[in-house]
């Protein structure tokens, strides 16, 4: 398509949908559809055809809606009234849900609190849990038909890549060096430096590559991003691989993560149709396509060395840099690795400016980030926040807290790279160094919050024993540390410890920590270290009493 | 000079080209940092983390082995954090090692145990775990020891990228990350060449030869067996590394001495198998170069790793290659007819024992029906360098002392060709040699072919016969090899030319200077002096053609008749067969 056209696709579209005087929107992503949100939808749509009411009722399944714990949640839209969601759905209620809120509405009554065999199914949207929130980068996440390219045009779908195409690479780089747009898969390097980094590099084969490999225990961010705005990810990386010359993209994604693949697949047979993606792109002459390879399941294969290795059908193990992957990377040639949640910011920078997103944030984290919320929280999902937000709103005003009478204990952040922070650090504004700071990261954005029953000291064991189990083998420190580390966590927990094995354990984590060649072996050791440094008493309650020394 | 890095390490100024790692540039300074799993022949794995070192006023640890010394790069070397962390690196292999150091092959010769020597370790409160895992000696000819692997990688990148075989691989991740052939397979079953350079390269006792010196001493002490000894071309210039004799010693005379002593009633030398070779190979390589009988190029056979290599994966080949068995075998096949009947022994008692700078002998020897041509197995125990080297320190010779003494003649005596057959481009040279005498009815005036030489992995050349061009090619490392085929298999599909008449391979780099079997710690630097022994005998000999031996003429005159007779082929020529069956 012509670059004009964008415009009357997307104007096309908003008609059509206007045209409806209700839309219901079903979330489809895989936690809801495994409560059964595909028979909704169904249903929906059968219960509505029965009231012939199609010409004036819509549905449609969108992407994740944050609030998964109460799942699967419907988001009803009418024309004339404020939008109600609807939660913890099942296929069954979809004609009463017809019956007392569509016809309702559609007849003009103000839909309030339903009652009845909906009551409670309701929730407040002017709770904190959605107003304290700042959708970014899933702005489109429960309001769009992810396989629809042109719901995408509706809502501002591609207009980063068209402006894309009437700048240089470089300008490219220099708006995403002013954005501040940093790394969401964990180590927050500057978007904008590795790209301009990459683009410096000539040759003539390139690779844009997303990283696809989320595996943090408890983090389903980038799966979310992948389902429910696909086309978000394919724009970000079309305007990255214009930023760097580049020639090739690929996804790599978890093959754990069937529906992701089949939306990014839909979307990019959408988009090639449309005339974005695969040759003379937006009518301009460049070409410029993707190629999916699955991920196994090894969580080392998130590690970008590692993961060209995977995309080679190599062992996934990582190697010595340099060289980067911006010199040297997929099959020997310059790539440039980027997250899904990073790419999936991209188009948005591109749309509303670099001083737009560098107006979200802190002074040196800009913009929003994604956390999933799990652990023992009450608003169990997925929420973004802009950069600076405390942990004490993100865990107790936007999550609820335990919504038990327990109390918060602490969270876990960054995975099983991150670390525990005690409540009383909550009121640290989130950013990559502070975070850093209280010997945790930002990781990609898992959350786990535990009460004041759960024990640190088996939540490091936990960690530890995933990260041994994800240690791909290759380097002695990470190998054998973690399982020697693993041994001595193990003595503590059963209650055979002593004071020397905390000193070990200390030992051997400096080994893994300056030794090991990646950063899997060289983080494994922080969550149990962020234990011990929050909660030592936890560990020297476990200990074997000290043999009595001699009188 | 923008090429040049002006850097640091440890205070000390250094220059270095770029490119240039910490650890090249901290030798230049007289740095030692310790290293395990970096070989010097090899790309670093990065496996082990003992070589890490600091930038000043940065936290992080770098790997020396790999990482690339930077302009104003401050870099620390042996701060007692570091040293710290190294030690913890070094207690946590050693927490995944089995204590059995006492009982080892590799005692008092293995980098791990020197390593944990140089730093004084102390028992750590880190218990050991040593996987329950079983040996693989399938191959008889190496053995494997998961056990006690470090998981270096060495072996698997001298496999994988230098040999080209892929029989080893690691399996499995984490801690149960482990060296086996990929599959799980037994290696036997395995594309496994039995080149042995996984266990030249191995720095622990995980790889080791498959040790057969008890069979031998058991043979030395029967009172009815008649032990017969030959030593291979490489053997004489290497064994030397294990008495503290500088590297290239050449201790030939030491050698013979040690083994009649040891028992061996009888003491030949390989070189006089070389030597035949030539004489068979150099007719052969006549007869298809001016008789058209057979395809050219014609490719050597001595190395067989190289031959199972080929069967294995290259044959299409099988009508170049030579039909001369290595040198071994013949003087194997002729010690139990020619020599027998000589002196009237039954052939039976007969038992030989090949000392051999390879691992891959071991299987050679009984490989097929043709190793018993003489009607007995024609070869029956073959050692390593490192086997003998043993069994010297185990036999009450003073080995650095004893007086030299000569072969005994018969299958003992050799020329200058046959010695050189232990370093690559060595078989070629001899060839060409004789080949030269064959075409033109006389020497030639130099008989150093200087192109055939050299550590260069694949060599190619020619020389000029009666008006005849020569074309040839030397390739050492299986690796490099195959450029050389598909060569030879470009020019056959476009019906041109064939590139080479003649073409001679190695599968040990080196040759087998540098073979599987040899002492450890070979480096390029290494298989240069050991090989410049061997060039330095044939510099001083009086005969430097295997022609001019006459010890194989007298064999011809009163046994063999004439090269490639029916007796000569039955005896000193072996056959092929296609082995499609193992994948890569």
């Amino acid at each position: 398509m012509k670059p004009e056209d964008l415009e009357v696709k997307a104007a096309a579209e908003i008609a059509k949908q206007q045209a409806f005087d209700l839309r219901l929107a079903c979330c489809s992503s895989t936690g809801c559809q495994s409560s059964g949100s595909l028979a909704i939808i169904d249903n929906l749509r059968a219960e509505i055809k029965a009231r012939q009411l199609e010409a004036r009722v819509q549905v449609c399944g969108t992407g994740c809606m944050g609030l998964c714990s109460n799942g699967p949640l419907v988001r009803m839209v009418p024309k004339s009234q404020k939008e109600v969601l609807l939660s913890d759905i099942k296929p069954e209620m979809a004609a009463t849900l017809v019956d007392r809120m569509v016809v309702p509405a559609l007849a003009g009554e103000k839909i309030e609190r339903p009652g009845g065999a909906l009551a409670g199914h309701s929730l407040d949207l002017d709770a904190p849990f959605f107003t304290m929130q700042h959708r970014v980068v899933l702005e489109n996440n429960g309001r769009t038909d992810p396989e629809k390219i042109e719901d995408y045009f509706a809502h501002g779908g591609y207009r980063g890549l068209k402006r894309a195409l009437t700048m240089s690479a470089e300008e490219i780089c220099q708006e995403m060096l002013a954005s501040g747009l940093r790394g969401r898969g964990g180590a927050g390097f500057s978007t904008g430096l590795k790209w301009d980094l990459t683009r410096k590099v000539q040759s003539d084969v390139k690779y844009v590559i997303c990283n696809g490999d989320e595996g943090d225990p408890g983090a389903f961010m980038d799966r979310s991003v992948l389902e429910g705005d696909p086309h978000a990810v394919i724009e970000g990386m079309l305007i990255a691989a214009r930023a760097m010359n580049a020639t090739n993209g690929v996804f790599y994604i978890r093959a754990e993560y069937p529906l992701a693949v089949e939306r990014i697949e839909k979307a990019l047979r959408q988009a090639r149709v449309a005339g974005l993606v695969g040759k003379n792109i937006f009518d301009s002459g460049w070409a410029f396509d993707f190629e999916i390879r699955l991920g196994a399941g090894a969580f080392v294969c998130g590690e970008e060395t590692a993961l060209i290795a995977s995309v080679e059908g190599k062992r996934g193990t990582p190697r010595p840099r340099p060289p980067f992957p911006a010199v040297k990377g997929l099959w020997d040639q310059p790539s440039c690795i980027n997250n899904v949640e990073t790419l999936a910011n991209v188009p948005r920078i591109l749309l509303h400016g670099a001083k737009w997103f560098a107006a979200l944030g802190t002074e040196k984290s800009k913009g929003t980030k994604v956390f999933a919320l799990t652990g023992k929280i009450e608003n169990n999902g997925l929420v973004e926040v802009p950069m600076g937000t405390t942990l004490r709103q993100i865990v107790e005003v936007i999550g609820g807290g335990t919504g038990t009478e327990r109390a918060v204990k602490a969270i876990q952040t960054g995975g099983p790279s991150g670390g525990m922070i005690p409540e009383r650090e909550f009121d640290t504004p989130v950013s990559y160094e502070n975070l850093q700071q209280l010997g945790s990261m930002m990781g990609s954005g898992g959350l786990i919050v535990i009460d004041d029953r759960d024990s640190v000291v088996e939540l490091a064991r936990f960690y530890l024993d995933f990260c041994v189990d994800e240690s791909c083998g290759k380097c002695a420190p990470c190998r054998i540390g973690g399982t020697q580390m693993l041994r001595l966590l193990d003595r503590i927990v059963d209650g055979n410890g002593t004071i020397e094995d905390i000193k070990e354990i200390r030992k051997v984590a400096k080994a893994m920590q300056k030794a090991s060649l990646c950063a899997l072996g060289q983080t494994a050791p922080n969550p149990t270290l962020s234990a011990i440094r929050h909660f030592e008493h936890e560990f020297t309650e476990r200990l074997l009493p000290a043999a009595p020394t001699k009188a | 000079m923008s090429n040049a890095i002006h850097a640091t390490i440890n205070g000390l100024p250094v220059e270095v080209a770029k490119g240039a790692t910490i650890l090249d540039a901290a030798r230049l300074v007289h740095v030692r940092i310790p290293t395990l799993c970096k070989h010097p022949d090899l790309d670093a794995t990065a496996a082990c983390g003992i070589c890490i070192v600091q930038v000043k006023n940065n936290n992080k640890m770098l790997r020396a082995c790999c990482t690339p010394i930077e302009d104003k790069m401050d870099i620390l070397t042996e701060t007692p954090e570091i040293v710290d962390v190294r030690r913890s690196v070094l207690e946590l292999i050693l927490s995944r090692h089995p204590n059995e150091c006492l009982t080892c092959l590799r005692n008092r010769n293995c980098e791990l145990q020197t390593l944990a020597a140089d730093f004084g370790l102390s028992w750590s409160g880190l218990d050991n775990i040593v996987p329950n895992l079983p040996c693989d000696d399938s191959t008889h000819s190496i053995v494997l020891d998961p056990r006690k692997c470090i998981s270096c990688g060495r072996c698997i990148q001298v496999c994988q990228q230098d040999q080209n075989v892929w029989a080893l691989s690691f399996l499995n991740r984490g801690f149960e990350t482990r060296i086996a052939a990929a599959g799980d397979i037994p290696l036997a079953d395995s594309p496994c060449v039995r080149c042995g350079q996984c266990s030249a390269h191995c720095p622990t006792g995980a790889i080791v030869e498959y040790d057969e010196s008890v069979k031998v001493w058991e043979k030395l002490a029967d009172p009815d067996a008649f032990c017969v000894a030959q030593i291979a071309p490489a053997v004489r210039v290497a064994i030397g590394e294990a008495f503290g004799f500088p590297v290239g010693s050449n201790l030939t005379g030491k050698i013979y001495a040690t083994l009649r002593r040891m028992g061996f009633k009888a003491v030949f030398d390989t070189n006089f198998g070389a030597d035949l070779t030539i004489v068979e190979e150099a007719t052969e390589f006549k007869s298809r170069l001016l008789d058209g009988k057979g395809v050219l190029p014609l490719i050597t056979t001595c190395c067989p790793s190289w031959v199972d290599f080929m069967e294995k994966f290259h044959s299409d080949m099988i009508p170049h290659f030579s039909s001369c068995k290595s040198p071994h075998a013949m003087v194997g096949a002729l010690s139990k007819t020619y020599y027998a009947e000589k002196q009237g022994i039954d052939p039976a008692r007969i038992f030989v024992v090949s000392v051999m700078p390879c691992t891959s002998k071991k299987s050679e020897i009984i490989r097929g029906k043709e190793m018993s041509s003489s009607g007995y197995q024609d070869v029956d125990v073959s050692i390593t360098t490192r086997e003998f080297a043993r069994m010297i320190k185990q036999s009450g010779i003073d080995f650095v002392t004893i007086p030299d003494e000569q072969s005994d003649h018969l299958l003992g005596m050799y020329t200058g060709a046959g010695t050189i057959f232990g370093a690559t481009g060595g078989v070629m040279e001899a060839a060409l040699r004789t080949a030269y005498f064959y075409i033109t009815g006389k020497d030639a005036a130099k008989v150093e072919f200087e192109v055939t030489r050299g550590l260069k992995g694949v060599k190619e050349g020619s020389i000029e016969v009666a008006g005849k061009t020569i074309r040839i090619a030397v390739a050492h490392g299986l690796a490099n090899v195959e450029q050389v085929l598909e060569k030879v298999r470009a020019a056959k599909a476009a019906g041109e030319e064939t590139p080479y008449h003649f073409v001679e391979v190695m599968a040990c780099p080196g040759g087998c200077v540098g073979g599987g079997g040899q002492p450890y710690g070979a480096t390029n630097e290494l298989r240069i002096k050991r090989a410049a022994g061997l060039y330095n005998e044939d510099h001083g000999d009086q005969l430097r053609c295997s022609h001019h031996n006459p010890y194989v003429k007298q064999l011809y005159d009163e046994f063999l008749g004439a090269p490639a007779s029916h007796k000569a082929e039955r005896l000193l020529h072996t056959d092929y067969h296609a082995r499609p069956e193992y994948m890569r």
